[in-house]
């Protein structure tokens, strides 16, 4: 495991961190677990208990239980977040709990990629491209959903008043990331 | 700066900070606040341009943004020059540098004026009937020259130093114009607790009240109301965001708008950190327009010489920037409101010369007001000309009916035709427009959009009316965006005077129609007399009239032109004005900047760049790169010396003798998962899936609806319920949309969900005779031999320590294996393959030479063989079609008629009879050497190389029955001549694929 890790490489490696002193922050976040989970009402109610984490079903919603998180994306889909290395464990659980319940778990540790931005500025850091309305009122805590950056799809979810969770697909980070520090010269 | 030129006080400018400015080379002074129109007329200047076409001498017409003739250059330095600006918007600060355009060798002696003197030639839609014959002059002589004299100011040639912000927002009320209308709407609507925004083009908020000295409003006077109900909107600023210096230039569908903010121009030393400017793209539930009116220019001859100037801009000059636009003013009107420029200006030390009103009386409280402070005033009486060059010298004024006219000497005429709403944005919003017969002007009628216009913009006279509309209009928006209804409100104004009147169309005047020039659009040099000309050519439309004049085009969209000439055709032809029409008005509203638009998408932003895990490898050795979607994909690895044709024949020959790597991550890659996956990819692909057995791979074709190839790649059974599909590069996304189409539409019942992994998985696909060796002492729990990972099966195990899915396939007719490692490992796992490979002798390979190596074996390049008219027949594949299937998407259409005829283009090989000769892809192929033209080809190369490993060139074809063609000679038509190819089967290489069984 230690060896494997040493070949582990971020694709945040070598980033230039955002940050405004006291406005808005941009950081990577370590590596996680990820998986797309898919299936319907009974499928999910199964996955809840077997993850630990009740699977929300009013969709755009997000829900943590210690320190594992899931997001409802879609009517039948949700994204799974834990620890890494937690993976395995995950999914023999799963897969264990829905042996005979339709589902799909697909792993995507490595797919995805994730960076908070944080602080006062965060919203409208994130408003330079977003289209989405991102004012607390449209998009309370504990809101996620797939949306734009610019052209880049991502992931948003609230997790605070002033902090947001982006994940996103690997190779758009560096896309992404120049965007968002060429913008946060505007603050 | 000349001092007598300045009011004693008053004004909005800051006399305690004088600063100092250039205009064409010259040094002037003026002070903060000041704009670059009203600091040079502070210093006497009125000549600040030349016109489009005649190039005559011309003067600011007005003080806004709707200024057609000083258009400027600013040269902010080192590449930062921006033409075409309005001289009237343009902030002065120290040291700002600004330039004349359209005129050589200087503003003064222009030689281009000599236009003017042969303006007879450049009559309306002179282009049209001036450049016909003969036919060649129009490309070598005509239009290079009309190239060269088009245009007004000159581009910045160097690349854009600046950066520009982009925001998109949200509010519940948006309100353009910060008017005394528009405030009061902000103000009401920010009250019930709505999400507001305010912008304005202009520096500083307020509107029409910056140069308003008369009016008290709820009791104060208008500049301190001004005062304390921004202080008012600022207190909210949780809720209310003001955008002073922000036009908006665009209102779109769905109530989106977008807005242009200049950040940084006005200042002498900006912080580089902040955007030149920053364009905002708005989603307001409700929006208020209250973009107030322009004033209208008098139609008349010479109407546009430097000194002549619309009335109300003489007073704001004189009001809000203390400035006398002259000393000694003549003001023709047909409208109340210029009596009180009268009064303001004189009371300012301009002497008023005289007032000629066009129209019979002027008996309304406001002349009465200019007769009663010892102004002369003669009614019934026109303007019919003007006399001066650089700078007018006099006004001809006479009786209308009579032939009389007289010369008043002044340095200052102010005209005033009226009013007219600025209806642009209403327009753009796709309301419709309706004609108010008793004040002669368009005013929005009919909303498409949630929008309501207030004040002067929707033909509102009165200041009272203004603030009263805005209260309503924002109290109404705000609660229509869901908020509770506030209270009430209604302005007590005092102090000003009631203003009312108006003309259209051309001023009579007893001049020979012919020789004179009375403009109607100063920034296109439309007159009077081409608007007519055009309906005189039957342009009946005002589409066709402002097509074929060009009025009403270009940056000035009409603002102060559309009534005028709109009046003058509707005359022309007899007909009411409505009956006419008005023309479309266009965004934006003003021009903004390229940078505006672009924001931060420019160089490496532009679009974004997806590198793959290895990429870092790759670019350490040198690799040339290509773009492939949006993906950066190594090309080929030149060594010293190497070209791309050295690198690619020895990258070839080294995976055929012994082994190759190539980063195959780019591919796309979806997990279709679910009890139901082998029933839903026998509905997709043509391929029978059922029975292939886990842990086997096949090649899977997919069709569109009409049967035609759309992709294609190998997919691996993973588990019962699981398949490791893969797609090409550039077809991932649309084979995602096309499956989940397909399975949300079509299938709703099968259980089967399909997730991308594309990037989930790193692939480095091993290729060649050492393939096995190279990764043996690498991969754990997997048995590699032959018969135990047959060609085309995966397995998972571990490579490295790390967890792999290992295909056995190949897309080179090699030995040849796919390692699929998570992507973060990629580059890891590469170098270690790589270590071992170079034990071996393996060379790393790109792109291209994975093209001659599959085409070598006649493997396709969907994309590259195909062009969404190919079915499988038609590329030798039918061996890919389940046949036993009852159905797959495409599957009817293959047997259309069209689909069958035995003379379709089919896959061929092409070998030159000169065995040298590489082919050019795309290029013809036909039956004779020289077809006579119009003959049709047979087909044409999709994909042509030099093969080093067979020594000679080979090529990919579609051609008209092409299988039934092999051993013929057929051409390929070049410009050099045409050359010869014999028709073969479409594999060159290992014919029988023992190479790929060992």
């Amino acid at each position: 495991m230690s060896d494997s890790m040493a070949m582990r490489r971020s694709v945040f490696d070598g980033m230039t961190p955002i940050r405004v002193e006291g406005k808005v922050t941009a950081a990577s976040l370590p590596f996680a677990a990820r998986f797309v989970f898919r299936g319907d009402a009974k499928a999910a109610a199964a996955c809840s208990k077997a993850f630990g984490v009740t699977l929300p079903k009013t969709i755009l919603q997000a829900a943590s239980e210690d320190g594992r998180s899931a997001l409802s994306l879609g009517p039948d889909e949700w994204l799974l977040i834990a620890r890494d290395g937690e993976e395995a464990g995950i999914v023999a659980k799963i897969e264990k709990a829905l042996a005979k319940i339709p589902h799909a778990l697909v792993d995507v540790c490595h797919r995805n990629t994730a960076f908070t931005v944080t602080g006062a500025q965060a919203e409208a850091l994130l408003a330079s491209g977003c289209p989405l309305d991102l004012h607390e009122t449209a998009f309370p805590v504990g809101m996620a959903t797939r949306t734009l950056f610019a052209k880049a799809d991502v992931i948003l979810w609230r997790t605070g008043t002033n902090a947001f969770r982006v994940e996103l697909w690997r190779s758009f980070v560096p896309f992404v990331w120049g965007i968002l520090a060429e913008a946060s010269r505007d603050f | 700066m000349s001092l007598s030129l300045r009011t004693a006080k008053s004004g909005r400018i800051n006399r305690k900070k004088p600063l100092s400015f250039r205009f064409d080379g010259q040094l002037y002074r003026a002070f903060e606040g000041d704009t670059l129109a009203s600091g040079l007329l502070a210093n006497g200047v009125h000549l600040m341009g030349r016109s489009f076409k005649y190039h005559r001498p011309r003067g600011l017409i007005s003080a806004g943004s709707e200024e057609p003739n000083a258009l400027v250059g600013v040269d902010r330095g080192n590449g930062r020059y921006t033409p075409n600006l309005r001289a009237t918007q343009v902030e002065l600060h120290d040291g700002l540098i600004a330039e004349s355009q359209n005129s050589w060798p200087s503003l003064a002696y222009d030689v281009g004026e000599i236009n003017n003197l042969l303006s007879p030639l450049f009559v309306a839609g002179f282009y049209y009937k001036t450049f016909m014959q003969p036919k060649q002059a129009w490309k070598n002589v005509y239009e290079p020259v009309i190239r060269r004299a088009a245009g007004l100011g000159k581009a910045a040639t160097a690349a854009d130093p600046d950066h520009y912000a982009s925001r998109f927002a949200h509010c519940d009320v948006l309100v353009i114009g910060a008017g005394p209308a528009g405030l009061a709407a902000a103000l009401a609507a920010a009250e019930s607790g709505a999400r507001v925004i305010l912008c304005d083009e202009q520096n500083e908020l307020g509107g029409s009240l910056l140069a308003e000295l008369h009016a008290t409003i709820d009791g104060v006077p208008a500049q301190t109301w001004l005062e304390q109900t921004l202080a008012a909107l600022v207190a909210k600023s949780d809720t209310v965001t003001l955008l002073p210096r922000t036009q908006c230039f665009g209102y779109f569908a769905q109530n989106f708008l977008g807005l242009a903010e200049r950040v940084t121009d006005h200042l002498a030393q900006p912080d580089p950190r902040l955007p030149r400017e920053r364009l905002w793209q708005v989603r307001a539930k409700e929006v208020v327009i209250a973009t107030g009116a322009h004033e209208r220019p008098l139609v008349f001859p010479d109407n546009d010489r430097p000194g002549i100037m619309l009335a109300d801009a003489a007073r704001i000059f004189a009001n809000r920037y203390g400035v006398r636009a002259g000393g000694r003013a003549v003001i023709a009107t047909a409208h109340d409101s210029a009596y009180q420029a009268a009064i303001d200006l004189k009371a300012a030390g301009v002497t008023i010369a005289m007032i000629a009103d066009l129209r019979k009386e002027a008996n309304g409280p406001l002349p009465m007001a200019a007769r009663a402070a010892g102004i002369h005033v003669e009614t019934g009486t026109a303007i019919t000309g003007s006399k001066g060059r650089l700078r007018v010298k006099a006004a001809l004024v006479g009786k209308i009916g009579t032939d009389g006219e007289e010369s008043v000497p002044c340095d200052l005429i102010l005209m005033c035709g009226g009013w007219t709403p600025s209806v642009h944005l209403f327009s753009q919003s796709r309301g419709k427009l309706v004609f108010d017969e008793a004040k002669q002007v368009f005013v929005p009628g009919h909303s498409a959009q949630q929008e309501r216009s207030v004040g002067a913009c929707k033909g509102s006279e009165t200041l009272i009316e203004a603030l009263n509309e805005g209260f309503a209009a924002g109290r109404d928006a705000a609660e229509k965006a869901g908020f509770a209804k506030g209270k009430a409100r209604k302005a007590k104004v005092s102090g000003v005077i009631e203003a009312h009147g108006g003309f259209l169309g051309a001023v009579p005047h007893g001049h020979d129609v012919n020789r004179v020039k009375a403009f109607v659009d100063f920034q296109n040099d439309v007159t009077a007399k081409d608007i007519k000309l055009a309906t005189r050519e039957g342009m009946h439309s005002i589409e066709h009239v402002k097509r074929y004049t060009t009025t009403g085009m270009a940056t000035d969209q009409g603002k102060t032109s559309n009534m005028n000439a709109l009046a003058i055709a509707a005359e022309a032809l007899g007909k009411a004005i409505p009956a006419v029409g008005l023309t479309t008005f266009r965004q934006p509203y003003t021009p903004i900047t390229f940078g505006t638009m672009a924001g931060h998408s420019r160089g490496d932003l532009f679009d974004p760049v997806r590198r793959t895990p290895m990429h870092g490898w790759a670019k350490a050795q040198g690799a040339k790169f290509e773009d492939v979607g949006l993906w950066k994909r190594a090309h080929y690895f030149p060594k010293a010396g190497e070209d791309l044709h050295a690198a690619v024949a020895r990258e070839c020959r080294i995976v055929r003798e012994t082994a190759g790597l190539f980063d195959a991550s780019t591919l796309g890659k979806i997990e279709v998962v679910g009890p139901d996956a082998a029933e839903f990819m026998n509905r997709l692909y043509t391929n029978p899936w059922s029975k292939l057995e886990v842990g086997r791979c096949r090649y899977g074709l997919m069709l569109n609806e009409a049967g035609f190839v759309m992709d294609d790649g190998v997919v691996g059974r993973i588990s019962a319920n699981r398949f490791h599909v893969t797609t090409t590069t550039g077809g991932a996304a649309r084979v995602l949309n096309h499956m989940e189409d397909y399975l949300q539409t079509e299938f709703p019942e099968l259980k089967v969900a399909l997730t991308s992994t594309t990037e989930q998985w790193a692939v480095i696909a091993v290729q060649g005779p050492q393939a096995r060796a190279i990764i043996a002492t690498l991969v754990e729990g997997i048995d590699l031999a032959n018969e135990a990972m047959p060609h085309m099966s995966v397995r998972e195990g571990k490579i490295c320590g790390v967890p792999t899915r290992l295909f056995r396939m190949s897309f080179t007719g090699e030995l040849g294996f796919e390692v699929n490692v998570p992507a973060d490992y990629g580059q890891a796992i590469w170098e270690a393959i790589w270590a071992e490979g170079e034990k071996h002798g393996a060379v790393a390979y790109g792109t291209e030479a994975m093209h001659v190596l599959r085409a070598e074996k006649g493997y396709i390049i969907v994309g590259q063989e195909t062009d969404g008219t190919v079915t499988p027949h038609d590329l030798g594949l039918d061996w890919a079609i389940g046949k036993a299937k009852p159905d797959f998407v495409g599957k009817r259409s293959l047997t259309r008629v069209d689909l069958v005829k035995p003379d379709r283009q089919q896959l061929v090989g092409l070998l030159t009879v000169d065995s040298q000769i590489v082919l050019e892809e795309g290029a013809q192929v036909t039956l004779a050497a020289n077809p006579p033209p119009g003959t049709s080809a047979l087909g044409h190369v999709t994909s042509a190389y030099h093969s080093a490993t067979l020594g000679h060139s080979i090529a990919l074809a579609m051609v008209a029955s092409g299988r039934a063609r092999i051993g013929e000679v057929l051409h390929v038509p070049m410009p050099n001549g045409a050359i010869a190819v014999r028709v073969c089967e479409p594999i060159f290489y290992d014919k029988d694929g023992s190479r790929l069984n060992v």
